[in-house]
């Protein structure tokens, strides 16, 4: 049993979800390890990732792997390497930064996700422009978001760690919305 | 409005951040005229029509860009990487 004196970790959005309202899910979701790779030169890199991790590197607003390793497009030369610790032989050829208690992530899925996001969005995430594998640095509400689709009716969206309750706030208002116009 | 990234596609305006015109992408030598390096920092023309102005995509890639925007009907005619600009 913990006493008085044990610190016990909690995650980003622990005491916030789940939330399940309407159609719609809001899972925390246990990524495992996060690593932003910045490469150095992309074509030697892209070669050690797929050597190491059976990855390719992500052409801009493009994810790949599944669910037991992915690299998602984090922006301009950059990638999130998402679930396994980086391979050392990574390190040669990219600046690698450990991000994994960094950001906020959760998943949204269920038949009206797309429209949740679209009050939230300035980007089109609907099925026929967002399909899977897409991902997009942009805005939810006020914040600076990644967002990928992951499944066909379900995203991965990672928000900076201390914007977690915000992030939360502002997918619940608009789940709730949606659900109450059902 | 929505501006064309050349790395993200067509964005919204919100998600980007507004620095005034490209002119900072031509810095004058460090031993300049005092004259150049005021007209540099101080001095903009501000005629009506297309303008080379800086814009972050901040909550995007994060690449400076440089838009070519119509500074009376707002009509965007290009953008480009402040990167490959500044060559
Ligand atoms: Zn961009």
């Amino acid at each position: 049993m913990a006493d008085a004196l044990t610190l016990t970790a909690t995650t980003p959005c622990y005491g916030l979800l789940p939330k399940s309202i309407g159609t719609c899910d809001l899972i925390e979701t246990n990524l495992g390890r996060l690593t932003s790779i910045a490469p150095y030169k992309q074509s030697a890199l892209s070669e050690a990732l797929k050597d190491a991790h059976r990855l390719a590197f992500p052409a801009p607003n493009r994810m790949t792997g599944n669910d037991g390793a992915r690299a998602i497009w984090f922006g301009r030369d950059m990638a999130l390497l998402v679930g396994p610790t980086p391979d050392a032989a990574l390190a040669e050829h990219a600046a690698l930064t450990d991000q994994t208690d960094a950001w906020a992530c959760v998943t949204l899925s269920g038949e009206d996700a797309a429209a949740v996001l679209a009050r939230l969005v300035p980007v089109d995430l609907s099925a026929a422009k967002f399909k899977r594998g897409h991902t997009a640095r942009t805005q939810l509400g006020h914040l600076n978001a990644s967002i990928t689709r992951t499944e066909a009716d379900s995203y991965l969206i990672l928000v900076f760690r201390s914007m977690a309750t915000t992030l939360v706030h502002d997918l619940v208002t608009a789940m709730e919305s949606l659900a109450a116009r059902r | 409005m929505r501006l064309p990234c050349p790395i993200c596609g067509d964005r919204d305006r919100r998600e980007f951040y507004y620095q005034g015109s490209a002119v900072a992408l031509s810095r004058p030598a460090p031993d300049a005229d005092a004259a150049v390096w005021e007209n540099y920092v101080h001095l903009r023309e501000n005629q009506p029509g297309d303008l080379d102005e800086l814009w972050s995509h901040d909550a995007g890639c994060g690449a400076w860009l440089v838009v070519t925007r119509n500074t009376v009907t707002h009509a965007i005619s290009g953008a480009k990487l402040a990167s490959e600009a500044a060559r």
